[in-house]
């Protein structure tokens, strides 16, 4: 189907960004690398009146290595994230994201704003207690990952914010595992495993409406438990739903597989 | 809006509404209907074409965010006197295509992948070409195409304006 029309803006600044989206009242879109807002569009699920653009603002597209983290622009594209060097869990998490068509235009802020709960980045972003430096009316601020998602498709950003950076801590041990029936579809459940500041986080994406930490996994490694265990820890303590794609034991199944993949690639058994 | 964008090298000014898709500009716009459109939301990989060579799915791109770009579509692989390219070629040797819908598509990605990874095993030709959907030939066809035109260009200069921007566009 093709889209209802709309107004179409090409912001030249972040600031521009903010003051279109707030004189929208909620009925603007940022248009960045446009993989799930499109589609949305094209669907007519969504018939916003404004499209921001995002694409050319300069300044957005960095890649920074900062002290234990690095800091990603928001519109560095998936392709860059899984040739940088600087942050190999991102770069596996990356290669995970659809296809090379939607690689080279998806963006990281963009699938971050889009709070998908199968998607890697979000899982990611959650998973190493990343930083979502968020613009708006009144100046910038700072959002942890786990405070921005609120719900399957929505984040505690206003109408008239916009990701401008996202900064992922660096993980000593890392490991990432997914699993999805088709190669490029999202993934019916992904374990990231992350050790930060010499805590083993364990985090689950598509078993909730937001990516979930496995707490009790991670306490019965804090406390000299198994691989094993923890992955059973992890996958009695999700609340997964049934859908077309698997039942909750299924899904059960497959979280504990997952959770132990990623942790024997962190190298924790 | 009033664009300008490159497509096979020829220079194109089009006026399209701003929800007027990479895709639908190329085929209503400039007539160039071998972009073919399948899904029309992402999924099928039909509508491939590379945009400053990068392959992009152009129903999910809007043809005012290509201004100023430089587009390649199927009919760009043809030569000076009409022949088909290599990889062409190969998908007709091998049987690549049946219905010939998803083609277009196939050959774009198919031609990113060969200039790209001209090494790339059947493994990771695989991998690639699995953004494009085929009805017909069950894949294996599409795979051995793809081995076969790297075979054929082997030792040649790279078949498509080979441009990486990366990042800002």
């Amino acid at each position: 189907m093709k889209c209802a029309p709309f107004e179409y803006v090409r912001a030249g600044s972040v600031e521009e960004v903010v003051k279109v989206l707030g004189e929208a009242g909620g009925d603007g879109k940022i248009l960045a690398g446009g993989q799930s807002l499109v589609p949305v569009l094209a669907l007519r699920m969504a018939r916003p009146s404004v499209l921001v653009d995002v694409n050319r603002i300069p300044g957005l597209s960095a890649i920074r290595p900062v002290d234990g983290a690095i800091e990603v622009g928001a519109l560095v594209r998936h392709s860059r994230l899984v040739e940088q060097q600087h942050h190999p869990l991102l770069a596996e998490a990356a290669t995970w994201i659809g296809h090379t068509a939607i690689r080279t235009r998806g963006t990281t802020g963009g699938s971050i704003a889009h709070a998908d709960p199968s998607a890697e980045l979000p899982v990611v972003a959650a998973g190493t207690a990343a930083q979502i430096t968020v613009a708006g009316p009144a100046g910038q601020r700072t959002v942890p990952a786990e405070e921005l998602f609120v719900s399957a498709l929505m984040t505690s950003l206003e109408d008239d914010e916009m990701i401008v950076r996202v900064r992922f801590p660096q993980p000593t041990r890392w490991g990432f595992a997914e699993f999805s029936r088709r190669h490029g579809d999202f993934a019916l459940v992904t374990a990231v495993v992350a050790e930060i500041d010499g805590a083993v986080r364990v985090t689950l994406g598509g078993v909730g409406a937001v990516p979930v930490r496995a707490t009790e996994a991670e306490r019965v490694l804090a406390g000299g438990g198994s691989a094993a265990d923890a992955a059973r820890a992890a996958s009695a303590e999700i609340e997964p739903t049934a859908d077309l794609h698997g039942t909750v034991p299924f899904r059960r199944a497959i979280a504990a597989e997952m959770v132990r993949r990623a942790l024997a690639t962190a190298g924790i058994d | 809006m009033d664009i300008t964008f490159s497509v096979n090298g020829e220079r194109a000014n089009v006026d399209v509404e701003p929800r007027r898709t990479l895709a639908d500009a190329l085929r209503e716009d400039c007539g160039l209907t071998g972009t073919h459109l399948g899904c029309e939301h992402g999924v099928c990989g039909a509508c491939t074409v590379l945009v400053d060579g990068e392959p992009v799915r152009a129903c999910l791109m809007f043809a005012v965010q290509a201004d100023g770009s430089s587009i390649t579509t199927i009919e760009g692989l043809q030569g000076p006197d009409g022949e088909l390219h290599p990889l062409q070629e190969a998908f007709v040797e091998h049987h690549g295509l049946q219905c010939g819908f998803c083609t277009p598509g196939m050959l774009m990605s198919g031609l990113h992948l060969l200039d790209t990874e001209p090494d790339a095993d059947r493994e990771r030709i695989r991998a690639e070409m699995s953004g494009n959907i085929c009805r017909c030939t069950g894949y294996q066809g599409i795979v051995d195409a793809v081995e076969a035109a790297q075979k054929a260009l082997d030792g040649e200069e790279p078949s498509a304006p080979r441009r990486r921007s990366r990042g800002s566009a």
